[in-house]
């Protein structure tokens, strides 16, 4: 090999390896710090207790309001963009709303996926005034909701647009019907990758703030109907991370570490679930 | 035993016609080769016949294809039904992404047939349905105790024959195949072929391929196209011992390929 592609080789190596060190270090880096500023009062009153003098600035009880409000608001959210994304990103096959309608719905898609949460957040919360839906779990959900769809879709889009035409057309060669194509083939053969945009969206959905500051409303207690107010983790952290009071600002840090934990528990059985769901899948 | 009648047939895709005026009658029984050099539309007309070429977008057909005297083309017809009824085995066996057994009771599944099949239906029934087809296919010795592994990890060989017993497993009266041996080994490729000669007692079966000594070793008829005409078809015995055209003389001899 003559010295100079010998250099590019190295070059490009040294750079691969610088990046994705940063990658492994930033995350290595986020838990470490989120856990040596919060592990000292993380304990079980904190995830089962609510707080105790309002607002968490008693430094007393536990962030349970929180955990219990985040997943409910990111769960309910989840499933309603899962019912909604899956249909629009099988309908962008060519076969059902054609080439052309397709790239503009993806354009659509695309800005909604770069339009600011806290835009989300004021848009919901303009709705809400004007319906006289008071901040709630439910108006929460359904922001989230919208803020899922276009990054869920999109991956689910992405999914679905691999599956090879070959694939599809061997279904249909067979005398399948559109739907028995979609569900028999595209569905298996991208179950991977749909399931990857879930836990993107899963993702976007529970570390949010901005979007749910107004709609979902707060609460120190769990909700027990749709229509009450609902704390969330990232809130928790907000405000606990914005008081001059050292003591709550380290409970701030206990209730990023919880977040973290639940964003790796789901990523690890999505993961799961995905290397499940690709024993089928013909590559 | 359905009978297939081509009339005036032209095809383009966008603004390039790719057949020009096709007049074919197919004999029934029979394995009939659709031979000629690459790009002249041999796989165009075998996807023409049970509309597959109606998944381009920018594809146009003109003249009729009747199916026992129907005009496949016709703006009623199902076109569902038709492709039960014109099987089609691709040149690249794709397998559907599940099991081996799903792969072989998908077809009875969507058409209903194992319903009607003997003992009515139900998971015994079924099984016997992918047995049954499995064997014709020539694969049930090798896949028999593994038919809830993914199909995919099958060899190729294996896989086009699992393609044989999905076309099968839906009953069709004409199979058009594509190239059915251009993937495989030399082994595999006799294997096909001799389910081919099984089979043609029972369907019409429509191939595709550029192996001159595969149209003579299989076919009874030959269809031969030359960049988008139809330039005979006949015979496969008269067709080599005596062409009539130039272009087939020139194509048998090797100068043309
Ligand atoms: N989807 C398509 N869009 C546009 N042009 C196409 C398309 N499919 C085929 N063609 C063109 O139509 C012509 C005939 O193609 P076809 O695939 O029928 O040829 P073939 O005889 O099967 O060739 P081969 O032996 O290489 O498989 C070629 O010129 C090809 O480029
Ligand atoms: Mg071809």
């Amino acid at each position: 090999m003559n010295p100079k592609r010998n250099r590019e080789e190295k070059l490009f190596r040294i750079l691969m390896v610088a990046a994705l060190v940063l990658v492994f270090a930033s995350l290595a880096g986020i838990i470490l710090v989120v856990a040596m500023k919060g592990l000292a009062s993380l304990n079980l009153s904190m995830i089962i207790e609510t707080p105790k003098g309002g607002y968490y600035l008693g430094k007393e009880g536990g962030i349970a309001n929180a955990i219990v409000g985040s997943l409910y608001l990111v769960t309910g959210a989840t499933i309603l963009a899962f019912l909604i994304s899956l249909p629009v990103a099988l309908a962008l096959q060519k076969e059902y709303i054609g080439r052309r309608a397709a790239a503009i719905t993806r354009l659509v898609l695309d800005i909604l996926w770069g339009t600011p949460s806290i835009v989300y957040g004021a848009f919901g919360f303009v709705i809400m005034v004007y319906l006289g839906i008071r901040a709630s779990l439910l108006g929460g959900i359904i922001v989230l909701t919208l803020l899922m769809i276009p990054i869920m879709a999109r991956a689910m889009d992405e999914a679905v647009r691999l599956v090879p035409f070959e694939l599809k057309e061997m279904a249909y060669a067979m005398g399948a019907t559109r739907v028995e194509t979609t569900l028999a083939v595209v569905f298996r053969q991208a179950l991977p990758g749909i399931c990857t945009g879930v836990i993107l969206a899963f993702g976007r959905g529970i570390g949010d703030a901005a979007s749910i500051l107004f709609t979902a409303g707060y609460t120190d207690e769990i909700p027990t109907s749709l229509m009450d107010p609902v704390a969330s983790l990232p809130l928790a952290v907000f405000f606990q991370a914005g008081t001059p009071v050292p003591e709550v600002q380290a409970r701030a840090f206990a209730a990023a570490l919880i977040l973290l934990a639940i964003v790796i528990i789901v990523n690890l059985i999505a993961r799961l679930l995905g290397w499940r769901f690709s024993k089928h899948i013909v590559r | 035993m359905a009978h297939i009648q081509i009339q005036q047939l032209r095809v383009s895709y966008g603004s390039l016609p790719v057949l020009n005026d096709i007049n074919l009658e197919i004999p029934d029984r029979q394995i009939v080769a659709i031979i000629g050099p690459s790009g002249c539309g041999k796989t165009t007309l075998l996807k023409s016949m049970n509309r597959l070429l109606d998944l381009n977008e920018d594809v146009s057909v003109t003249g009729s294809i009747l199916l026992d005297g129907v005009n496949i083309y016709d703006p009623a017809m199902d076109v569902t039904c038709l492709r039960k009824r014109v099987g089609f085995l691709p040149q690249r066996p794709y397998p559907l992404p599940m099991s081996i057994f799903e792969n072989v009771a998908f077809g009875p599944r969507i058409h209903g047939l194992s319903v009607l099949s003997a003992g009515g239906g139900g998971k015994q029934a079924e099984k016997s349905l992918v047995e049954h087809y499995l064997r014709l296919a020539g694969l049930w010795d090798e896949v028999k105790d593994r038919l809830d592994e993914p199909a995919a990890k099958l060899s190729i060989g294996q896989q086009q024959r699992l393609a044989l017993a999905r076309v099968l497993s839906i009953e069709p009266e004409v199979i058009l195949a594509d190239e059915p041996t251009s993937a495989l080994d030399p082994v595999s490729a006799k294997l096909v072929e001799t389910q081919f000669k099984l089979l043609k007692e029972n369907y019409t079966i429509i191939l595709v391929t550029h192996i001159l000594r595969q149209a003579r070793r299989l076919a009874d008829y030959i269809v031969f196209l030359y960049m988008g005409d139809l330039i005979e078809h006949k015979p496969a015995a008269v067709f080599f011992s005596a062409p009539d055209d130039e272009k087939t003389k020139a194509y048998i001899s090797g100068e043309i390929s």
